[in-house]
């Protein structure tokens, strides 16, 4: 009988049992979610829209094997272009998010094409200075609100939900489906036809080019879709402080999110997990370790730490905690297999 | 006419600074195809030495000159403890590409952070070797000061005393060889690792003056070199990465070429410009504007 | 003399020489000869330490080749020219000479071994002055040869200096060589796909395929063996 029943699972399409999988994640986190505090809430919502942008940088860095320094660049393009679209056209904010994708997909696309001819160092530099340079736009134009910046808000859950569903829940709920949305997408979209190429590319371009591989189409695709994840993240993280400004997509930004993806591990979509979970969860440590400290030391060290476990992920595991564990279980599997 | 030459001479003297880190980049590019994000998080660091000697001597010249050789033996130890090791142990690792980037930008955070925690986030302001206002000629008042002429002056020296050492010394013959070939220098019994640490302690020591030179105009804080990150990548490129000429000339071309947005377009274009200029190079003239024939694809 | 024992060098999974055993006595000129892949520029840059043997030890005299770094043997009197005209193109013919020098410093020997791999080599005199990607490939070669014996080597490796080469600069570079050996004492080891050339001015072959040593011994023995010939180098 239960072999039966994992049978007919075992031929439901992948994308179908990642969805279902998904729904249930999302459905336990969802019941969490009422036992939890307030805090807690909004941690959660933070993990969600950290967690899309590193999906983003999972798929340009871990599958194309391209480098950007300037997801944070596109964070604001996504955030600003949902901020304009609800303050102007008052839109619902789902519309806004996914105008936000758009937007940030078009810029990634004209990054992208400048991106796949580049390489290595030269892509991280000019994505750099993107990253540096975009943010000061905001001030050129009055329409983006200079340093104030635009509100932007989700407003509050719909009656249905329910008298007592806090307005942190009702965000975490939106930032939660959205990222359980583009997890969806991201994995399909890494296990089909276009992550197998992109996997091809990155470990030998020439080979994948005899092999008839459009080298720079995969590359600008990647770049695009991408800028995609990035654009939703922006919009969520603007959602999750009601407020888009230059200073909230600062260079630290992009650092931050290539710090999640590297610690967690840049080949997985479970790593990407992990490091949203670290992004979230580093600052309440280092913030517990420098209670009592001075302030200088209380501003200072979370750069220290997150500098020096940078280095030392690449430097000691290079596959992130992710690639870590896959490691482990290889290792054990052989073992079995021998023993 | 007038504000056209002012804006000539201020132009010069932040190109010649633009220079100096692109020529620290370079070396660093150059010697083990790397490009090094933590050079701005070095200069910063060697400046707050420089400070801190100045602080206790008052002597501008032994500021200089302590700032300069710590940024050398920082950038020496750089490559010792954390570049050899990590090229040697990353291999064709999963990220092997993006590696040194990384790498390089988690040193930039940890220097800006010990930085921040030993001095504090606060601006400080840096002595200049003169004075900042500008020159009298006659009646007429430029804004070109002698610290600028001092400026202009100290790139010109270090850069005849690079063109020095690479074209004419054993020394710099063997670090082009290294750089090029570094197969055929090993079996030409170039030591190759050597000769490398060499290049990262050049390109410490450029930083450094390129940071103490800059921080009497933009004052002193933990990330405040940033800024000359970005604009001695930007000229780096301009000529090509792999040639100090073509960094030089990057430098002055992008020193130059911002002062005129920023004197006739306003201050808020300069990122933008650079930004343009950077994306328009890569695609247009990939080996740089001057730049060598080899592509990039390292 | 030379001597590898057991050598075994594995790239990755790949066996690239398998157990390699011979000897090179001093002053001889040793052609190391076979197909494409049979493990010939391995073995060179195995006994010169850019690569790194799974097993097996190399001797030159009573030194151990393989506990030295690569830029260690020229200061023992090991030169290696790589495959494909190793010179350094962005330096002028005179600094290229000039690097495979550098390190015996102010030596006044040095100007003198200048002059005479000049006079083996004139074409390069009037050349020195150019980048050396501005040379053709025979002058390439040359050049890279010059590079290798300007610092006086006991014993030189080359690897397939014909390599792409007109027969006529073949023939001249071979020439140079043979001279050069009988001259000065010099021990070669010379690795090539071209083994008519090679034999012909070769006392000791090792005929290499997959790795592993098929014959080794006199070269004449081996140019007159039909069968050999037929099944390794295709002539």
């Amino acid at each position: 009988m239960r072999e039966k029943v994992s049978n007919g699972w075992r031929s439901l399409p992948r994308a179908v049992r990642s969805a279902v999988g998904l729904l249930f994640v999302g459905w336990f986190l969802l019941l969490l979610g009422d036992r939890i505090s307030e805090f807690r809430v909004y941690q959660g919502a933070s993990v969600a829209t950290y967690l899309v942008a590193i999906v983003s940088i999972v798929l340009l860095t871990g599958f194309s094997g391209q480098v950007s320094l300037g997801h944070g660049g596109l964070l604001a393009i996504g955030g600003y272009a949902a901020a304009l679209v609800m303050a102007d056209l008052h839109w619902p904010f789902w519309i806004a998010f996914i105008v936000a994708v758009f937007a940030a997909a078009l810029i990634g696309a004209l990054l992208g094409i400048a991106a796949a001819r580049l390489s290595g160092p030269y892509l991280a530099g000019t994505t750099l200075a993107f990253a540096v340079g975009l943010p000061s736009l905001a001030n050129q134009f009055s329409f983006l609100g200079g340093e104030q910046g635009l509100l932007f808000d989700i407003g509050q859950a719909p009656k249905h939900f329910g008298e007592n569903f806090s307005p942190y829940k009702w965000l975490f709920w939106v930032t939660g489906v959205f990222a359980l949305l583009a997890i969806w997408t991201a994995s399909n979209l890494l296990r089909g036809r276009h992550g197998r190429i992109w996997r091809a590319v990155r470990s030998n371009e020439t080979a994948a080019a005899l092999a008839g591989v459009n080298v720079a189409r995969s590359k600008v695709l990647a770049f695009t879709l991408s800028a995609g994840f990035a654009g939703l993240a922006g919009a969520l993280l603007c959602a999750t402080v009601s407020l888009v400004t230059p200073g909230g997509f600062s260079l630290s930004l992009s650092f931050a999110i290539l710090t999640g993806a590297v610690i967690g591990g840049v080949r997985s979509i479970f790593g990407a997990a992990i490091g949203a979970f670290v992004l979230v969860v580093l600052p309440m440590i280092t913030d517990a370790l420098t209670q009592t400290s001075s302030e200088a030391v209380a501003t200072n060290l979370p750069a220290i730490i997150t500098g020096l476990l940078l280095i030392g992920t690449v430097v000691i595991s290079p596959g992130g905690v992710a690639g870590s564990i896959a490691s482990v279980q290889r290792h054990l599997a052989l073992k079995r297999q021998k023993g | 006419m007038q504000q056209f030459l002012n804006t000539l001479v201020s132009g010069a003297s932040l190109g010649s600074i633009y220079s100096l880190m692109a020529l620290a980049m370079i070396l660093v590019w150059r010697s083990t195809r790397v490009v090094n994000f933590a050079q701005a998080g070095q200069a910063v660091l060697s400046t707050y030495v420089g400070l801190e000697i100045h602080r206790i001597t008052h002597s501008y010249v032994l500021t200089l000159v302590v700032a300069i050789i710590f940024g050398a033996i920082f950038g020496a130890l750089v490559d010792l403890l954390l570049v050899r090791p990590l090229l040697r142990r990353v291999g064709d690792g999963p990220i092997a590409a993006v590696a040194p980037v990384i790498v390089t930008l988690g040193l930039l955070g940890a220097l800006q952070g010990f930085v921040g925690l030993v001095w504090g986030g606060e601006y400080r302001s840096f002595p200049a070797a003169f004075s900042q206002d500008g020159i009298n000629i006659g009646t007429m008042k430029i804004p070109f000061s002698q610290f600028d002429f001092f400026i202009l002056l100290v790139t010109l020296a270090v850069m005849l005393t690079f063109a020095y050492i690479f074209q004419r010394s054993g020394l710099g013959l063997a670090m082009r060889a290294a750089a090029f070939e570094p197969e055929v220098a090993q079996l030409a019994g170039v030591r190759v690792a050597r000769v490398r640490t060499i290049g990262w302690a050049f390109a410490g020591a450029a930083g450094a003056l390129a940071g103490a030179l800059i921080t009497p105009t933009t004052l002193l804080a933990p990330n405040s070199l940033d800024l000359l990150l970005v604009f001695g990548f930007t000229a780096a490129v301009l000529g090509g990465l792999e040639s100090l000429v073509g960094g030089v000339v990057g430098g002055f071309l992008l020193g130059l070429g911002l002062a005129f947005v920023v004197a006739y377009l306003g201050g808020s274009f300069t990122f933008m410009t650079a930004f343009v200029v950077l994306i328009v190079v890569l695609l247009v003239r990939p080996q740089g504007l001057i730049g060598a024939r080899r592509m990039r694809n390292a | 003399m030379l001597s590898i024992a057991g050598l075994t060098t594995d790239h990755g999974q790949v066996r690239a020489l398998d157990d390699v055993t011979f000897d090179v006595p001093a002053g001889s000129l040793t052609a190391v000869i076979g197909a494409n892949g049979a493990g010939k520029t391995t073995l060179l840059r195995t006994v010169t330490g850019l690569v790194k043997p799974t097993s097996g030890t190399v001797r030159w005299y009573s030194q151990d080749l393989l506990c030295l770094p690569t830029e260690q043997l020229v200061r023992h009197g090991v030169a290696h020219v790589p495959e494909g005209r190793s010179v350094v193109a962005e330096l002028t013919v005179s600094e290229n000479l000039q690097l495979g020098a550098l390190w015996r410093g102010k030596d006044p020997d040095v100007q003198i071994a200048r002059d005479e791999v000049l006079a083996l080599f004139p074409i390069l005199s009037e050349r020195l002055g150019q980048r050396a990607d501005t040379l053709s490939g025979g002058e390439r070669q040359m050049l890279a040869i010059a590079r290798a014996l300007i610092a006086r080597p006991k014993l030189l490796l080359l690897d397939e200096p014909s390599l792409g080469l007109a027969p006529l600069i073949v023939e001249q570079i071979f020439q140079t060589l043979d001279r050069l050996r009988k001259e000065s004492g010099l021990t070669v080891v010379l690795v090539e796909q071209n083994a008519v050339s090679a034999l012909e001015i070769a006392d000791h072959a090792v005929l290499l395929s997959l790795g592993q040593i098929v014959v080794s011994g006199s070269a004449k023995l081996i140019e007159k063996d039909t069968q050999l010939r037929h099944a390794y180098l295709g002539y």
